[in-house]
């Protein structure tokens, strides 16, 4: 019964909306109403649930929601129609994208910000300052699992201690994103190492842990940065910095802090670009981005960037009309 | 040293370890309390109950996550208590004790041990998708009754299956006829142990986060249920996605949501307790 009063509130204020909002883009937003269903990476919900806070002053009957049902989780739901905007972690996977026009979805991606991945260690851990990439592919491959157990194996001067492995669960996208960065095969690891969803449970376990070698999200760094040493990256690719270079604002930014750093993105369902509600939040999304994903730990796009994704879904739901 | 002597031994040193085990979960669970008290009740005030979620952890309250808590408490409470004693009082006095039987049996106690996410994703497919109710409270409220609903069974069959059997035969002796001797005499000196076992299953269903987080329950969500087809939050969500959060505040947060969630809990309890023994006042044998 609800749904039904719903889709009638939506239709009607799609057929008669439409003009309205292009008049007066700002004042319209008063008088936008319904339901915005936003689900998906329990990564990017900070920034969707502070965008969702903010939207209440914009549009106060704008009913917003965010779940966190993870990158794949979230992806099912989208397939099927039954969320209107998607978070994720990681860019749509091929069996996704088939579920999708399997149900006929049609939808547009846009980045809305940055995360960074920061290896850490023991801030008493005196002998890794930096590492490579390949260095860390040897730590991580599924063929170290039982072989490498010391720091000398990874690097003759470093001392034969052993090493103790943190890092993302399998299940999030945090651990697809670092395989495949590292390892060069998503979804691929060793499986000793002590994983957990909960990136605070690493923190702890490497802050407690003198040999301990870990990843985890930038922000949880920044957070815990007296009990944490992090660890320069050097990808060996002179074209990006040349050695070593640590995380941080700038480095994410300026993508010289490769290959750790991610893209983070929301999924729009085209027929719910049809809504004016919707096209009013998303394009506040992308305005207020920049303050939002710094204030919640992560790393705004440019301005430039930012620009292009305003312009790219402008494009968009105009073509969708 | 004899025999009787070193069995007295033996049962000194058993009693001692039924102590010890008694007071090693009491500690645990003390240990526990105490350690979520220090870091979340200077948290709580007014303020933290009646606030929307926000991405400020000083300003984030847990107001539609209480809301929706209480929601799913009503209605699994409404859905599965009837069916649960209706289906252990059927198993226990019509019931025949055939193969079929045991078979059912078995299984009810098979479904007490299947893990709850496996819940979550019946209740996805069956209760949000084929019967269309979407995310809402009531289809996580069906979802929390599959839940609970063998432990409401177990414990009716066996708190009536306590009940002494003159006391039917007597019943029945006097005219009754079965429907009454049930509703008369066995259900109300069943009632405080079916009771029990009723709380049992409510405090589990209040606990649970992730069959709702498959079903859709949300983190943030701005406004309270008004209907039972509105989306809702519950607290173990919101418990679970703060816990999980970089910044300190969020986790002192959760520390706070935990007591709001074992306050619930125990007045629940209480409430029962209380009923309980004003029921068992009444029944005079």
């Amino acid at each position: 019964m609800n749904k039904i009063i719903l889709a009638v509130v939506i239709t009607t204020l799609a057929a008669c909306g439409g003009s309205k909002e292009e008049k007066t883009p700002e004042s319209g937003t008063e008088s936008l109403s319904g339901n915005i269903s936003i689900d998906g990476s329990s990564t990017v919900y900070p920034i969707s649930e502070a965008v969702a806070e903010e939207f209440r002053k914009e549009a106060p009957s704008v009913k917003v929601t965010v779940g966190l049902s993870g990158t794949g989780g979230g992806f099912k739901k989208f397939s099927r129609g039954e969320i209107d905007i998607n978070d994720a972690s990681r860019t749509i996977k091929e069996e996704e994208m088939a579920l999708c026009k399997e149900h006929n979805i049609d939808y547009i991606e846009l980045e809305v910000g940055y995360d960074g991945l920061v290896v850490v260690v023991h801030p008493q851990n005196n002998w890794v300052n930096e590492i490579t990439v390949a260095e860390l592919k040897k730590i991580w491959e599924p063929e170290a699992q039982g072989k490498i157990k010391y720091w000398n194996q990874i690097r003759p001067e470093w001392p034969k201690e052993e090493i103790h492995l943190y890092g993302a669960g399998v299940e999030s996208g945090t651990y697809d994103y670092f395989t495949e960065a590292i390892v060069g095969k998503s979804h691929s690891s060793r499986g000793d190492y002590t994983g957990s969803e909960d990136d605070n449970v690493l923190v702890q376990g490497v802050s407690g842990d003198k040999n301990s070698l870990g990843f985890f999200g930038l922000a949880y760094f920044e957070e815990n940065k007296a009990k944490l040493k992090a660890v320069a990256v050097d990808d060996q690719n002179d074209a990006n910095g040349k050695g070593g270079i640590l995380p941080s604002v700038e480095t994410v930014l300026n993508k010289s802090y490769a290959p750790l750093s991610r893209p983070l993105f929301i999924y729009v369902n085209s027929k719910a670009v049809q809504r004016p509600e919707v096209i009013r939040f998303v394009d506040f999304y992308l305005a207020s981005a920049p303050e939002l994903t710094k204030a919640v730990g992560f790393v705004p796009l440019r301005p430039e960037e930012y620009k292009a994704q305003q312009d790219k879904f402008a494009q968009y739901h105009s073509s969708k009309k | 040293m004899n025999r009787i002597q070193t069995n007295r031994i033996k049962d000194k040193a058993f009693q001692y370890f039924g102590v010890f085990c008694t007071f090693f979960g009491l500690a645990m669970l003390a240990v526990f309390v105490l350690d979520v008290l220090r870091k979340g009740i200077h948290r709580i005030d007014w303020d933290f109950i009646s606030n929307l979620p926000s991405r400020f952890p000083e300003k984030a309250g847990i107001f539609t996550a209480l809301m929706g808590t209480c929601w799913i408490l009503i209605l699994t409470a409404i859905i599965a208590i009837p069916i649960g004693v209706a289906a252990g009082i059927y198993l226990e006095e019509y019931g025949k004790r055939n193969r079929f039987a045991a078979i059912l049996e078995i299984n009810i106690t098979n479904l007490a041990g299947i893990p709850s996410i496996i819940y979550g994703l019946l209740g996805l497919e069956i209760f949000v998708r084929i019967a269309g109710l979407g995310q809402s409270v009531l289809a996580g409220a069906l979802t929390l009754s599959l839940l609970v609903l063998p432990i409401i069974i177990v414990s009716t069959r066996e708190s009536i299956r306590a009940v002494p059997r003159s006391l039917r035969e007597a019943s029945l002796a006097l005219g009754a006829s079965k429907w009454q001797t049930i509703w008369n005499q066995v259900l109300p000196a069943g009632g405080g142990g079916i009771l029990t076992g009723v709380i049992l299953a409510l405090s589990r269903a209040v606990g649970e986060a992730a069959p709702l987080i498959v079903v859709g329950a949300l983190a943030y969500v701005p406004f309270a249920p008004s209907t039972p087809l509105d989306e809702f939050s519950v607290l173990p969500i919101q418990i679970y996605n703060w816990v999980s959060r970089p910044q300190q505040g969020f986790v002192t947060n959760s520390a706070a949501a935990i007591i709001i969630l074992l306050i619930v809990t125990f007045l629940m309890n209480g409430i029962a307790i209380y009923f309980r023994s004003r029921w068992q006042k009444k029944v005079k044998w």
